[in-house]
């Protein structure tokens, strides 16, 4: 296995995700001679592990069991362990394709937080690539490069432990895109420039409150970046249900035996998905949406550096 | 596939030769004294452009014309008259250019590159507070239509024409600063508009089909199609598998994101695929080599074991056509013979009109290289059309063996079909552990095709989604969300498959309910529609 090429079978020193049910999962660093304790008992992982393949049902001591998945960004985006605010799939999405990364993109990005966005990054841009990825807090900038060591993926990334406010991204006139999720990104936009290539590249920049996105639009204007847009973009998720909605008695009419109106017990009344339970109720299926979603991420300003 | 570099290198030795010449001329102007402190800059810039950084447009590939917010697919031809936002001109002068250069159009229709002009400092301007007194009665402006005419006529440029429109304006200075830069603005995008010629992207190409022709894409917004090339993990090396019918803007967005690496098995309805999108990109020609296609009429028998090469899909095309082309088969554009098989197939694509059918794409595709055999002796068409049979043949046994290993590493569908069926042969594919993306332009059938996954089993992690776009304009305090917003992008479901348990219909049901939300939530969703 590796973040950047799937393998068929779990290996010693991988990064497993145990999947134990609806959105129930966490990852694992297979080892020889280890458990792993969950809810459905014990997995041990030379027994139950090493060899399987990826997608493989695996119970556990208790009789319940669980898969274990392949890692992709995308699921470890959904497990990492936070130290910082993370970005989600939906805004890297949308940063990916605006920033029209691809394999042997080179990329620079500040900060690197918890290493979300730079999985994702580097898996683009592999395998001929690179992300230059800056963050200014020391822990932080160590946790990253141990990550990226055991995922195997240290060859496409380096990391640095600046303030790219201040000294930049360490490289210059080298980079296709540039991506900013700092507290202050106007005051990156100059090195932001500086780092992309001569004959231009994409920019963007992340940032939670509106203020900070009319200073980072100013700064990008003065500093010749052009095609200036703002955008957010929110996930709506939908849960499948068969819902069951009653009839109400509305009594019945003098002579007839049958309600006037809607007849639930004729099944080409309301088309096709609604089927008749029993007297007094209809079925339908519905995507229902979540009772509570997330809002409010950050709002997105791409631009484009470009020779003229 | 387009023409490869050789040509373009002709066009760019030319046109740095011409770049040279002039940053000379420039210089001996100052030298004589005449030039400014802008000439030189100039020179510097064009020195640049000739020292030759970034990719050029050149001939015969497909370019995207930009104005604002508009976007054009054009092929690079010589002496091609173009049509864009109400303005004719030829390529030929943008050509041996850098892709990101801004051009005005001259009054001959030629392209001029236009450097930025800097904003004349604004002196303390005149302006009222609100709009209280302003009547809009439409007679401010006393330039007539007439008077614009003669102006631009004349071959004023645009941007004096803008000042021209505000001296005679008897409101503007009543106006406040806010509503005289909206009007500035207005007037310069009309009056004073540049052409951008950008290189094709996935985020160009989506961005511009989603506006110019979402009937071809099924509705397919741009974020939409972002967020299944992430969630399909979609990346160099993999397997893929894509079935669309989005004109190929689909398999060329995933052609991008694998970089030429991997292998990519397109299957498709009818008698080929449709890669007019495909072709905008310009990918070179490699990323081609590991592009294979599949009918989608031969799926059940390759799951069935009952696979043959008897009859292609596309041969009842070809014989089909041959009696078409003796009813003098008129095709609705251009397609001379003269002109080469990739600039009608680039053409086609992007001046297609909505009402043409998907169908007749096809034919049309495989029409021109009838219309070139054609020319030729009978016997030799014979020889021809057997030779492209035998190939056809062998590359559809190379495209089932791939199928049949049952190891992709993933599974993209973007189509007018309904999903289920779709998913339900094409998921068996699949190897297990990867990730698999379904778009609809509709929901229902996604709650269908849900349902029947759980009940095949083999699958988790199946999320049912649209994403919500907006864009916002932002200016000093002007900030707001703009005023008109995309009202639907399409829907997505999404999924990780694992090992199927066959025949074993108990734990798929019990594997079913636990990947449903525990019992207590389900009650009180059914609580709320009482």
């Amino acid at each position: 296995m590796s973040f950047i090429e799937y393998g068929d079978t779990i290996k010693d020193g991988d990064t497993a995700i145990v999947f134990l049910g609806h959105e129930s999962m966490f990852p694992v660093k297979v080892q020889h001679g280890t458990v792993t304790q969950t809810k459905y008992g014990v997995i041990r992982h030379s027994m139950d592990l090493i060899g399987k393949k990826y997608g493989s049902k695996v119970t556990c001591s208790k009789g319940g069991w669980v898969f274990i998945l392949h890692p992709t960004p995308e699921l470890w985006t959904m497990n990492l362990p936070h130290r910082t605010q993370i970005l989600y799939s939906t805004d890297i999405s949308i940063i990916t394709m605006m920033l029209e990364l691809k394999p042997g993109s080179i990329v620079c990005e500040s900060g690197t937080g918890s290493g979300s966005l730079s999985h994702a990054l580097i898996r683009t841009v592999a395998p001929t690539g690179h992300l230059y990825t800056v963050e200014f807090h020391q822990q932080r900038a160590e946790k990253a490069r141990e990550e990226f060591r055991e995922h195997g993926v240290e060859h496409l990334v380096t990391v640095t432990n600046q303030d790219v406010c201040k000294n930049g991204f360490g490289v210059s006139n080298i980079a296709d895109a540039v991506f900013l999720d700092i507290p202050s990104p106007w005051e990156a936009i100059g090195h932001a420039k500086a780092a992309l290539k001569a004959e231009g590249g994409r920019i963007c920049s992340f940032s939670p409150c509106i203020e900070q996105v009319q200073r980072t639009c100013l700064a990008m204007e003065e500093y010749g970046f052009t095609e200036i847009n703002t955008l957010e973009i929110l996930l709506r998720v939908y849960n499948v249900r068969t819902i069951s909605l009653q009839i109400p008695d509305l009594g019945k009419a003098a002579e007839d035996n049958s309600s006037a109106g809607f007849d639930s017990s004729n099944p080409s009344n309301q088309g096709s998905p609604c089927t008749n339970l029993q007297q007094g109720a209809v079925q339908f299926k519905s995507g229902v949406p979540q009772r509570e979603m997330v809002g409010h991420t950050g709002y997105l300003t791409f631009a484009t550096k470009s020779l003229f | 596939p387009l023409p490869s570099a050789p040509r373009c290198h002709g066009a760019v030795r030319a046109a740095a030769t011409r770049m040279r010449s002039r940053a000379a001329e420039g210089a001996r102007r100052s030298a004589s004294g005449a030039g400014s402190g802008r000439e030189e800059e100039e020179e510097e810039e064009e020195a640049v452009m000739a020292a030759g950084h970034g990719p050029r447009i050149c001939e015969g590939e497909c370019a995207v014309l930009k104005r604002g917010d508009v976007f054009k697919a054009v092929a690079v031809l010589r002496r091609r008259k173009i049509i864009f936002e109400k303005q004719w001109f030829y390529l030929d002068n943008a050509i041996g250019h850098v892709y990101g250069t801004t051009f005005e159009v001259t009054s001959g229709g030629n392209l001029q590159p236009r450097r930025e002009v800097e904003e004349t400092t604004t002196e303390t301007k005149e302006a009222g507070t609100d709009n209280r007194n302003i009547v809009d009665d439409g007679k401010s402006q006393k330039l007539t239509h007439d008077d614009i005419k003669a102006l631009k006529d004349k071959g004023i440029k645009g941007q004096e024409i803008v000042q021209q429109l505000i001296k005679n304006s008897t409101t503007f200075r009543d106006k406040t600063e806010f509503a005289q830069d909206k009007y500035i603005k207005k007037k310069k995008k009309k009056y004073d508009a540049v052409i951008t010629i950008v290189k094709p992207s996935t985020r160009i190409l989506s961005t511009m089909y989603y506006a110019r022709e979402p009937g071809k894409i099924n509705h397919l917004r741009y974020d939409t199609l972002a967020q299944m090339l992430t969630l399909g993990n979609i990346r160099a090396g993999n397997k893929m598998i894509v079935m669309e019918t989005c004109a190929g803007l689909v398999v060329g967005a995933v052609m991008e994101r694998m970089g030429g690496y991997g292998s990519i098995i397109q299957m498709y309805p009818g008698g080929g695929p449709v890669r007019a999108a495909t072709s905008c990109f310009g990918f070179p020609k490699h990323f081609f080599s590991n592009l294979h296609e599949f009918p989608l009429s031969k799926v059940d028998s390759l799951l069935s074991g009952m696979f043959s090469t008897e009859m292609l899909p596309s041969e009842f095309e070809d014989n089909a056509l041959v009696e078409e082309e003796s009813n003098g088969l008129a095709d609705e554009k251009q397609t001379s013979v003269q002109e080469t098989e990739e600039e009608s197939i680039t053409a086609t694509a992007m001046e297609v009109n909505q009402t043409e059918e998907q169908e007749k794409m096809d034919i049309n595709a495989e029409d021109i290289e009838f219309k070139d055999n054609k020319e030729k002796d009978n016997k030799e068409n014979v020889r021809e059309k057997q030779r492209k049979q035998w190939e056809r043949r062998k590359k559809l046994i190379e495209a089932a063996a791939l199928l049949t290993e049952k190891n992709a590493d993933g599974l993209i569908v973007a189509s007018k079909f309904h999903p289920t069926p779709l998913l339900l042969s094409l998921l068996e594919f699949v190897a297990p552990s990867r990730p698999f993306v379904v778009y609809c332009q509709y929901k229902e059938p996604l709650l269908e095709c849900y349902t029947k996954l759980r009940e095949r089993g083999g699958v988790i992690n199946l999320k049912l989604s649209e994403t919500w776009l907006r864009n916002y304009q932002v200016l000093p305090d002007r900030s707001h969300p703009k005023l008109t917003m995309s009202g639907g992008g399409g829907y997505l479901l999404s999924g990780i498959t694992v090992v199927l348990d066959k025949g074993k219909s108990d734990s798929s049901n019990l594997e079913a309910l636990k990947m449903e939300e525990p019992s207590s939530k389900r009650c009180k969703v059914q609580d709320l529609q009482c």
